[in-house]
């Protein structure tokens, strides 16, 4: 039941929220902060309970929770949670809760309804991470799409109603390819075994022509890489990026991009390995596109989170060749890459959306000279741009370094391709410290520092990518053994 | 006839009865509250008598009617959506100066009209039902007088469903001359056994279809919608919408389920191609669109056009996915036009897109509602509307109509365009100096508060409509 409580708290705390919202602001603010706190709470005590580490050894599955949803058509309420799962919940709690922090000042307008949708997304993207029904998989991966739709409508900046309209549209075109796919899996493994199932273990042992596997296929990879995303589908990300409030923006690079990760490894990987055979070298090219691509276009950006949505774009290629060279190192790296990423460019879009409360502007050419005025921004402003480009220390090199090891097995080509976009990160890092943080005042401005909420908010999430970068160990254990149970099924 | 046989006709008799009940009572008085009150409590009735029948059913009573479960079905339907629709017409026509009370009159002779031909067995109850609802519709669509559009689009329902009406007599008697039967079953019989021979056989089925492609207003036969809806009051278009169409599509159901469909080639192709042209012309012309109430008509020419899928896909997975789709759309529609009517004011109903600019600051509720509903013609989550979709997606996959179900897919990403420029408007900031806002009516709030706790029950818990549904459906398999 711990699992479906992990799901309800976020929506029950989100409806109060929004029950709640004409009372009292700051009630509205803690009920969201607190129901995902319980979350975490509740997440550490499963974690902690014996059966976790004992569990019987055939049993992948930490905790498992199976239910019958609608009978008829053999879909359950099938929740489990195993290594891959718990660290993209943990992920996403945590994320979840700097993004209500950080909207504490940033948004004021119509609170109680913005942390019902808040919370909402929330719910959905834990969703995903623990459902092994692919109907309910399904229903998650829509149920997100709503509320983050509104985030970024309603609470977003200028551009906002095309933005969000783009990110709809992307993100529903790709899901419903995905629906023909996944009920195309459920009737051809009914008529072959005669049992009509959404259940993911069943699902895994279906048996289909390498043509027909490939169509099935193409739907799962058409929605995880528009959600990833990959060239070229991704035009959607940098409008919504760029829109989005500053939960929505770390909402979106930190968590939303991961589910797309997350389904490739855990359906696409296991479920379609000669397909997956077939498309890996044209998969890592679009991947090696993506780095190359990004990077350069990070560079032409003026606005400050535009730039970074492009980064994003950039280091998810990593993930995507990680994924395709399918082996255990540099899926290893993929998985660590989808959590440094989740909180570097998290914490690049939280620093953003404070220096655009202080000075009411993202435009990179009215910045400058951050350092003196506000010491503390620019410190955390620096140690995240130097986390993005890779350096030693931080969790971005542990992964990127372990992906190229790992994609050096299959492709020294696309390895060295993959590399040079590590030069151009270090180019747009250190441009950003340069222009933003260094060098002299574009115009005198009066930038408060930080506050001990925002000091809080930000040392955390500096400890975490500090923590992957020096002692990764813990993380890469817990996800060992379910990166080996997929390798199983692998040809390769 | 036999006592069991008056039993089992029980909700149609009730339906009729409240009628001329309220027939003899205006003989004497007036009283809106009072009219609208028996009409309503005529629908419970007959909707509650329902449960308490169909241990008897099925049944065949006389030759002209069938009282099965899939007929007892649809009939709670119809009548339960009835009940909404004079609910919400109540408040509509508070604002209106017209006589009031025969309205409900009409309304409850077009759902008996629905009723009876969703029991049809013959084609003598299936034209009489069809034009029991045709005629009253002819007037519920010209209902406010004064109004020209209103008047326009009485005429123009009139003249093409007249056109129809001719249509389908003719096909009958076609066949009628080849076949020499008037009853379903057997036409159906003779058509699996020795498939569609001879011109006068397929010009009276072609006939029928086209009659019956006028009352679903699918493509090519949908041009008097957009129109009709337009101009008609809005709780009448919610009416044509759901109870007109859902009653001749559960016929249309019923009968090709009896077929043997996947013999007979030409059929499949007029019924793909009105499919296809069905989704991508109610899509695409709704996108060109600035009337909500266009917008709500041309999409549900496209929901249609899903709907025939279900008839090509054919099978029990198909039938129960047409059923489950046919109620979620009726809810659906029933709630959006539900909205309309209630912001719609004496002057004009509240049709533009921009009449719900800020409606989110304005009435929270009511944009919530709206919001509910065009997700759950988009075919979101939590919503019926998203099953229902998926419904019909798995019966085309099922069947292996991949193409078919590529084109549903992509014909849903063009509607989330025109919903979601629905919704944008929703939650935009509002205009100034157009806070006066009518619409405040309990009865209209009630339903579509029922309609709202419905919709998101069989949307999160669908199973034991499900259940109902493939009980039901034996009866026609």
């Amino acid at each position: 039941m711990i699992l479906a409580w992990l799901i309800i708290i976020p929506l029950a705390g989100g409806l109060a929220a929004w029950l709640f919202e004409k009372k009292n602001a700051l009630f509205v603010r803690w009920t969201a902060l607190g129901s995902l706190l319980l979350d975490s709470l509740l997440l550490a005590f499963g974690w902690i309970q014996p059966a976790f580490f004992t569990g019987p050894v055939n049993d992948p599955w930490m905790i498992e929770l199976n239910v019958p949803w609608i009978p008829q058509l053999g879909i359950n309420i099938h929740l489990a949670m195993d290594g891959l799962s718990l660290v993209l919940v943990a992920l996403t709690l945590f994320l979840g809760i700097i993004s209500v922090i950080c909207s504490w000042r940033e948004i004021h307008d119509r609170i109680g309804a913005f942390h019902l949708n808040l919370l909402w997304t929330l719910a959905g993207i834990l969703g995903i991470f623990i459902a092994l029904d692919l109907f309910l998989f399904y229903f998650f991966w829509e149920l997100m799409l709503v509320p983050m739709y509104f985030l970024i409508n309603i609470w977003g900046h200028e551009n906002r109603m095309y933005a969000s309209l783009k990110f709809f549209i992307f993100t529903q075109a790709g899901g419903l390819f995905m629906l023909v796919s996944i009920l195309a899996l459920y009737f051809i493994n009914g008529k072959a075994t005669g049992i009509y199932t959404f259940d993911y273990s069943l699902l895994l042992e279906v048996d289909m022509g390498p043509k027909t596997a490939f169509f099935v296929m193409s739907g799962f990879f058409l929605a995880f890489a528009v959600k990833l995303p990959a060239i070229p589908f991704h035009p959607w990300l940098p409008d919504a990026h760029t829109e989005a409030p500053t939960a929505g923006s770390v909402i979106l690079a930190g968590l939303l991009l991961k589910t797309g990760a997350y389904g490739l490894i855990r359906f696409v990987l296991p479920i379609f390995p000669d397909a997956v055979a077939m498309i890996a070298y044209p998969a890592m090219i679009l991947g090696v596109i993506g780095i190359i691509y990004g990077a350069i276009l990070a560079l032409g950006q003026k606005d400050l989170k535009r730039l970074i949505a492009y980064t994003s774009v950039s280091h998810m290629g990593f993930v995507l060749i990680g994924i395709f060279a399918n082996n255990s190192t540099a899926l290893s790296g993929a998985v660590m890459q989808m959590i440094a990423h989740g909180i570097s460019t998290g914490a690049l879009f939280v620093i953003v959306g404070l220096i655009q409360e202080r000075i009411h502007t993202r435009s990179i050419d009215r910045m400058g000279g951050f350092w003196s005025p506000a010491p503390r921004l620019s410190t955390v402003g620096i140690l995240f741009a130097l986390a993005s480009l890779g350096l030693p220390g931080f969790g971005n090199f542990v992964a990127e370094f372990m992906v190229l090891v790992g994609t050096f097995r299959v492709s020294s080509v696309i390895t060295v391709l993959a590399a040079s976009g590590l030069v151009l990160a270090v180019v747009y890092s250190l441009w950003i410290v340069q222009r933003v943080f260094h060098g002299e005042p574009i115009e005198p401005l009066s930038l408060t520092d930080l506050s001990a909420r925002e000091i809080g908010m930000m040392s955390a999430m500096a400890a975490a990518i500090l923590w992957l970068g020096l002692y990764p160990l813990p993380v890469l254990t817990i996800v060992e053994p379910v990166i080996d149970s997929i390798q199983q099924y692998s040809v390769l | 006839m036999t006592k069991t046989d008056i039993i089992l006709l029980l909700p149609l008799m009730i339906v009729g009865g409240t009628s001329v009940v309220i027939m003899l009572i205006l003989a004497f008085f007036r009283n809106h509250a009072l009219t609208a009150g028996l009409a309503i409590m005529g629908f419970a009735l007959a909707a509650a008598s329902i449960p308490m029948i169909a241990p008897l059913s099925p049944r065949n009573v006389t030759t002209l009617i069938v009282i099965d479960p899939y007929a007892l079905f649809y009939m709670g339907l119809i009548f339960i959506s009835g009940m909404a629709v004079a609910a919400l017409s109540f408040p509509y026509l508070e604002m209106h100066e017209e006589h009031r009370e025969e309205y409900y009159l009409l309304i409850l002779v077009a759902t008996l009209g629905a009723a009876v031909l969703v029991a049809s067995t013959h084609f003598v109850s299936f034209f009489l039902g069809i034009e029991m609802l045709s005629v009253s519709l002819y007037a519920l669509a010209s209902y406010i007088r004064h109004s020209d559009k209103c008047i326009e689009a009485g005429v123009k329902y009139l003249i093409l469903a007249a056109v129809s009406s001719a249509f389908i007599l003719f096909g009958m008697a076609l066949i009628y001359a080849e076949i020499g039967s008037m009853d379903f079953a057997r036409i159906a019989a003779r058509i699996s056994a020795t498939g569609v021979h001879g011109l006068t056989l397929f010009a009276g089925l072609g006939m029928i279809i086209v009659g019956m492609g006028f009352k679903l207003a699918v493509v090519p036969f949908h041009l008097w919608t957009p129109d009709v809806y337009e101009g008609a009051p809005a709780p009448v278009s919610a009416f044509i919408a759901t109870i007109s169409k859902g009653a001749v599509f559960a016929l249309l159901l019923r009968y090709f389920s009896k077929l043997n469909i996947h013999a007979q080639p030409r059929i499949i192709v007029m019924i793909t191609i009105i499919a296809i042209a069905s989704m991508f012309v109610g899509n695409l012309l709704a996108l060109l669109q600035t009337n909500v109430k266009r917008i709500l008509a041309y999409s549900s020419i496209s929901h249609l056009g899903y709907l025939l899928i279900t008839l090509i896909a054919s099978g029990p997975t198909a039938v129960t996915a047409a059923t489950f789709y046919i109620t979620a759309y009726m809810i659906t529609m029933l709630g959006a036009f539900g909205v309309v009517s209630i912001l719609s004011r004496p002057e004009r109903d509240a049709d533009q897109i921009e009449d719900y600019q800020g409606l989110a600051y304005q009435r929270p509720w009511l944009a919530g509602i709206f919001t509910v509903m065009l997700f759950s013609l988009a075919g979101i989550p939590l919503t019926a509307g998203f099953i229902g979709k998926f419904y019909v997606v798995a019966a085309g996959v099922n069947s292996g109509l991949i193409a078919l179900i590529i084109i549903l897919v992509i014909n849903s990403i063009i509607g989330l365009f025109y919903y979601l420029r629905i919704i944008i408007a929703l939650y935009s900031a509002p205009r100034e100096a157009e806070a006066i806002r009518v619409g405040k009516t309990i009865s209209g709030h009630a339903v579509l508060a029922g309609l709202l706790i419905v919709l998101i029950w069989f949307g999160v818990y669908p199973g034991p409509l499900i259940a109902v549904i493939q009980k039901t459906i034996q009866s026609i398999l």
